[in-house]
Order: structure tokens, then C-alpha cells, then sequence
């Protein structure tokens, strides 16, 4: 067990070799994996460790493949809907890792369904069963869990990243943990639409992480949306895929062929987008035949509360729809990787699951689905594994020198505080700018430029007047990193001077060739935006 | 939307208060626990699963109360339906291994 002290002042301080930030899967696998490798290990949330996050409300599939040859042509078929910016090396060790890791689960104990020959089917988690399941192992684990500890800044002594300190936001005092690594495992940035899971996404890591000196890639990809009933939380495509779509006036809604719309996920959600921004539009889950209906009740239970709640019957009746914004959740931008044990570059940081970018795995098009839930089983354990590696290597170096905390906007302003900047008017701005279908979803650079404008101004009063006290400051730092990931998504977007995936600009349809790579931002306040050719370069000088 | 705290199923365990991801209740000296920052919901029915007593009701219009009663709710049956659909009991887990998902994903 870690030290555990109290000081006068009763603010927790802990010591660690691993501190974890994050209650996702990808940390609790990161915490369990540096346990495992016989690191002290603390574990930090925002929320509460089996609940918090985007798995925990949600029924996620994995991308499953079992070892074998074939897995190379699963890869490469999967690596051609990629937009070329995956990388099939990353995609082959992730499906690799995360295979053993269901199977850890499976022998754990966890209750998986079977199919009909009597074997067991580990490719689906059920959230809430998982993440239970998971705190469950993370404590047995000897991993010590703060649950409702928020992160607000990375600790440094100038060589590498030692710890972090946050505010306990139930118990009302602060916290700090000496750690000899760091894992980021903060999730995504859902810009705080109302999904499931998206109130604690914030995308904190992210301004953590650049603040430290760490890169981020794939920002351009958040013009991921998913439909939803309106005003629902439910972000669930699924049944949507048995659907037809209509208008107010009772028209259909017509797919590409001029036929129906008999389908609204995937490619299709373009169709649903474009008569969204005309006017309201309308489903029926009609296109489920009477046995598919009671897998998708008994499968997805979620998906059908708000209908049942609101008095409907969705197979039968036509009901309001929406498409929710989601971000870096299901886009795939995040903090760009370095090494295969999910290092950032900076010393002592690693990152897992959506924190991470998610590019390599998936490129331009969405990893929900499948993809991101074996990333964060898989890059959970490289990161906790890497991370531990680094603290022992470290030993008694790391907690010998002057500790310098990282936090800057919404922490430390730049400038004199001021009360009429508050987090809340922030967010709504930045949400005007990276969450409306006809800026977002259909991009143009016009569009863009007046995002970027407006964004910069919001920059500047975050950057030099936003500060929350007491459990503000939480919020306010969330106001801050929402404000960046907006910042650098928009501009990233300006960058990318062509469609690909889910980044479609009107004005520039089509791939351009010379812009199949990544691209990887640096910098907080000044921050730049290198190609990937130019950051080998770097790299290398 | 986390809508209602009933009092007269709640046994003030505090559960709630522990679990809920977005810290959305808090604990009462003496009583049941508060909806204290009820616009931080991300109505993802935890909350309601973790229950031992189904006294929670979540909405489900996610950007603002109903103002749904708590007469209508028990009249509709409707607290505790989640948990039942997913197999979950007093606030304790269990279904998961009777999920058809992938007979979902072989239709699909
Ligand atoms: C509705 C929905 C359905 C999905 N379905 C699928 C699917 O079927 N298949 C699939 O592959 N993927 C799916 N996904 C994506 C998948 O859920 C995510 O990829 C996965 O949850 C990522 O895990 P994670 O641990 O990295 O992040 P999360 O699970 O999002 O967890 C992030 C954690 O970080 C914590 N945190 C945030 N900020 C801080 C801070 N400052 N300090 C401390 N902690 C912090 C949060 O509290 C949270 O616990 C779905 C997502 C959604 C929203
Ligand atoms: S979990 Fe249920 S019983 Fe326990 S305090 Fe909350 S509402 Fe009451
Ligand atoms: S629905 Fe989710 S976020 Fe809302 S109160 Fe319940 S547990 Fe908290």
C-alpha cells in the first residue's frame, strides 16, 4: 500500500510508482497490468471507478480476433476503411493483446454469454457488468482508488512527469500523489454534449498532456455524430440499422440509389445529417422483423429506455430523432503515441485508451463500434506495463528534486482573474463553434476560418482571465480543456485541406494524396502543426 | 435526467451518492440523499441500477427536467425498469450472460 499521509493543511498526499488518471477501462487495465508487474499503484477518477466513462453506461463490441493467419487479412481488410492513416502493425499487436486480455477475462470469471455450440462469446462487454467487474479485479489488484479525485495538472521536477494533484471533490480538500510514472487514461472530449458517459469528458488529459510538452494527433476527426431519440442521452447507432426516416411532412428520407432510407448508421448517417440540418426529422424501427426486436430489447436495454419512459412504441411508431455530436470519443484524436508501450515523448507519461489518438488504429473514419474498446483493453496494459517499467528504472531518482506543477489556463491565469468569465459561457461558446451539423459535420474552410477566429478570442480569455475556487476550479479546468480541443480540432480541420473519413469539407471533396498522413499538433498557448514527414524529421534532428 | 429521490422506498444507504459518475447527489445528515447538480446528470441510469431499493427515476429527456411525478412513475411501474431489463436486483449485477448482442451483430 502506498504512504498515505495527511498534512496540516488536510489535503491527501500519496506516494506511488504508477498513479493512473482515468476510471475507464483503459485504467483500470493500466492498473492492473502495472500491479501485476509488482508496482505500487494509485488510481485517480474524476467520477467513480465502475460507473464513470463511456463504457460503463454503454454495451461495447470488441474487435475480436482470434490468434491465427487469418488475423493479418482481417487487419487489412479493416486498414482499407481506414482513409490510409492507420497503421496495420499497431492495429495486428492491439487485436493481439486485447484477444488475451478476454480471455483473462474469461478465466476471471466474468460472466460471458454463450453461443449456440455452448462456447463462450467474448467479443461484446456489457458496461455496467464490465466496469463492475473490472473495480472489482483493480482493488483485488492491491491498487489503491480514488474514486471522485479529479486531476486538474501534472507534477514535473524538469526531467519528467512525477505525479499529479487534483481536488477531492466529495470530501472538499486537495490531493497530490508523488508517482514515479504517469498513465493518462482521461477518455476522449465529448465538448459536453449529452451522450452517454459525457458529462466527465472534458478532454483534461489532453490539455494535461500538451501542457507537459506532448504531442496530439488526429484533432481534425471529431465529425463523428450518432443518432439518437431526440433529447435522449442515448448515442446508440445500433438499432438504427433496421430503421426507415422521414420527414415532417411524412416524406421519406432517400439514400444515395434514390431508394429509401432502410438504414441510418455508418456511411448512411450523411443522408440523416443533411435532412437534419432542414428541419426536424423522424424514425421507425421498422425495418426489425419480430425475433431481430426482442434480441435488440433484450441486448441493447438502454437503447429502448427513453422510448419506453416516453410512451413508445418504436417499431410501430414514428418517433423525433437527433444526431449527437461525439467529439474525440468516437472521433479518433487524442495525444500522439511514440513507442510501443504507449510512451508521449515526455518522460515518466504514458497514455491509454481515448486519451490517446486513436489514428493509428483507425485512421479517419470512427473506431466506436469495435476498435476503441479493444485499444483501451490493449494500450491499458501496454501503458500500465510501460509505466512501471519507467518507475523502476527511475527508483529513488524521482522524488528527490523540486516539483513544479504544470496547470495553466483555468488553473493559473496568465492574467488578472476576472468574475464575468465563468465556465459555463465558455463551454457554450466552444460548443457553437465544434458541435452544429452545418459547421461540423459538413465543414467548409470558410466555415472554418470564422471558427478558428472565434475560437482564438475564447483562447485568450481562458488563457488569461478563467479561474473557478473551491470545486469551480474543477469545472473551470474542464472549461480550459474543452476550449483547447476545440481550438486545436478546428484547426487541425483548416489544415487538412481536403475529405477524408469523417472530416468532410465541402468545399474540397475527395482525398488529397499528399495529405495521407497525420498530422500532430504541439504546443498549448502557441502551439504548431507539423505533417508526419515533418515530425520524422524532427524526431530524427 | 435524474428526476426523483422517492422517500418512501429510499433506506438512506447512500449508494447513490458514491457511484453516480458526475457527483450529481449529495448525502443528508439523517435523510434521504439531495439532487444537488441535477444539470451534471449524463442520464446514463446508473444510478437506478446501483439501488438496492429502485427509489431512483431517471428520465429520459437528457436536457432538462420533465417535472414527471413520482404517483406517475410508480403508477407506470417504471422505477426499477432498467435493472429489470438488464437482469441487474437490488443493486447487485447479474443478466449479462443471457445477453443476445451477437446474434444482433450476425443480423446486422
Ligand atoms: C454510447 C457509446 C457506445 C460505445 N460503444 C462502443 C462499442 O460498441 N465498441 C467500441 O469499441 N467502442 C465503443 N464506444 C467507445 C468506448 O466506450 C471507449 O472507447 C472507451 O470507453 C474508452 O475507454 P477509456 O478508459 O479510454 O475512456 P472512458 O471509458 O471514457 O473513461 C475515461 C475516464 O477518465 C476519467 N477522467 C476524465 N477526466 C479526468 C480527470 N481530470 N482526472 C481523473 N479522471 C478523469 C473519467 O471519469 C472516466 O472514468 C462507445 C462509446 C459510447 C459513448
Ligand atoms: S442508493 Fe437508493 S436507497 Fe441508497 S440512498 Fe440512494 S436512493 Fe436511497
Ligand atoms: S443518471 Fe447517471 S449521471 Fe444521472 S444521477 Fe444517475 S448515475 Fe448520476
Amino acid at each position: 500500500m502506498p504512504k498515505f499521509q495527511r498534512s496540516s493543511s488536510d489535503s491527501l498526499h500519496l506516494q506511488a510508482d504508477v498513479l493512473v488518471l482515468g476510471g475507464g477501462p483503459s485504467a483500470a487495465w493500466a492498473a492492473v497490468a502495472a500491479a501485476e508487474s509488482g508496482a505500487k499503484v494509485v488510481l485517480a477518477d474524476k467520477g467513480y471507478l465502475g460507473t464513470s466513462g463511456a463504457t460503463a453506461p454503454s454495451n461495447t463490441g470488441t474487435w475480436c480476433v482470434p490468434p491465427g493467419d487469418n488475423r493479418h487479412a482481417v487487419v487489412e481488410r479493416r486498414w482499407q476503411r481506414t482513409g490510409e492513416l492507420a497503421d496495420p502493425r499497431w492495429m495486428l499487436r492491439c487485436v493481439d493483446t486485447a484477444y488475451r486480455n478476454l480471455l483473462k477475462l474469461s478465466e476471471w470469471g466474468y460472466p460471458f454469454p454463450s453461443e449456440d455450440d455452448g462456447r463462450l462469446y467474448i467479443a461484446n462487454l456489457r458496461g455496467p457488468d464490465y466496469m463492475r467487474f473490472m473495480r472489482r479485479r483493480v482493488l483485488m489488484a492491491g491498487v489503491t482508488v480514488l474514486d471522485h479525485h479529479p486531476a486538474l495538472e501534472l507534477l514535473s521536477d524538469g526531467d519528467a512527469i512525477v505525479g499529479a494533484a487534483g481536488a477531492a471533490r466529495q470530501a472538499g480538500h486537495d490531493w497530490r500523489v508523488d508517482a514515479r510514472a504517469v498513465v493518462l487514461a482521461t477518455g476522449g472530449c465529448a465538448f459536453r454534449e449529452r451522450i452517454l458517459g459525457g458529462t466527465g469528458l472534458t478532454g483534461d488529459g489532453y490539455l494535461m498532456a500538451a501542457e507537459a510538452g506532448a504531442s496530439l494527433s488526429g484533432m481534425e476527426f471529431t465529425g463523428k455524430y450518432t443518432l439518437a431519440p431526440y433529447g435522449s442521452s442515448l448515442n446508440k447507432g445500433l438499432p438504427f440499422r433496421w430503421a426507415s426516416f422521414h420527414r415532417e411532412d411524412g416524406s421519406p428520407i432517400l439514400g444515395p440509389t434514390g431508394e429509401p432510407l432502410r438504414n441510418g448508421i455508418g456511411v448512411r448517417e450523411e443522408e440523416v445529417a443533411r435532412a437534419l440540418i432542414e428541419g426536424p426529422v423522424y424514425a421507425r424501427l421498422d425495418q426489425a422483423e419480430p425475433t431481430l426486436q426482442g434480441w435488440l430489447r433484450q441486448g441493447q436495454p438502454n437503447c429502448f429506455v427513453p422510448y419506453d419512459r416516453a410512451g413508445i412504441d418504436p417499431f410501430t411508431e414514428l418517433f423525433r430523432i437527433t444526431l449527437r455530436a461525439e467529439g474525440t470519443v468516437r472521433g479518433t484524436g487524442g495525444i500522439d503515441i511514440v513507442s510501443d508501450d504507449c510512451a508521449t515523448g515526455v518522460p515518466g507519461l504514458y497514455v491509454a485508451g481515448d486519451a490517446a489518438s486513436r489514428e493509428i488504429m483507425t485512421g479517419a473514419v470512427s473506431g466506436g463500434g469495435a476498435v476503441n474498446s479493444s485499444w483501451a483493453l490493449a494500450s491499458g496494459w501496454w501503458a500500465g506495463k510501460g509505466a512501471s517499467v519507467h518507475a523502476k528504472r527511475r527508483g529513488g531518482k524521482a522524488f528527490r528534486s523540486t516539483v513544479r506543477p504544470l496547470g495553466q489556463a483555468g488553473l493559473r491565469p496568465a492574467a488578472s482573474p476576472r468574475d464575468d468569465i465563468g465556465a459555463s459561457e465558455v463551454i457554450d461558446a466552444v460548443r457553437n463553434e465544434v458541435t452544429p451539423l452545418d459547421g461540423n459535420f459538413f465543414r467548409s474552410g470558410v466555415g472554418l476560418e470564422k471558427s478558428r477566429e472565434r475560437l482564438e478570442s475564447v483562447w485568450r480569455e481562458v488563457r488569461d482571465h478563467l479561474r473557478g475556487e473551491g470545486p469551480d476550479r474543477v469545472r473551470a479546468r474542464e472549461a480550459a480543456s474543452i476550449a483547447a480541443a476545440g481550438r486545436w480540432s478546428v484547426a487541425a480541420a483548416l489544415r487538412r485541406t481536403e475529405s477524408r473519413g469523417m472530416h468532410r469539407r465541402t468545399d474540397l471533396p475527395g482525398k488529397s494524396p499528399a495529405l495521407a498522413h497525420r498530422l500532430v499538433i504541439t504546443g498549448v498557448d502557441q502551439f504548431r502543426i507539423a505533417g508526419a514527414p515533418e515530425r520524422l524529421a524532427e524526431l530524427a534532428s | 435526467m435524474i428526476e426523483i429521490v422517492s422517500a418512501t422506498r429510499c433506506i438512506e444507504c447512500d449508494i447513490c451518492v458514491k457511484v453516480c459518475p458526475t457527483n450529481v447527489f449529495d448525502a443528508t445528515e439523517g435523510g434521504v440523499p439531495v439532487i444537488a447538480r441535477q444539470d451534471d446528470c449524463q442520464t446514463c441510469f446508473l444510478c437506478e441500477i446501483y439501488c438496492p431499493t429502485d427509489a431512483l427515476y431517471v428520465a429520459e429527456f437528457a436536457e432538462g427536467p420533465t417535472g414527471i411525478s413520482e404517483a406517475e412513475v410508480e403508477e407506470r411501474h417504471l422505477f426499477g425498469g432498467y435493472a429489470r431489463a438488464l437482469g441487474w436486483k437490488r443493486g447487485k449485477a447479474g443478466g449479462s450472460e443471457f445477453d443476445p448482442t451477437h446474434r444482433i451483430r450476425v443480423a446486422q
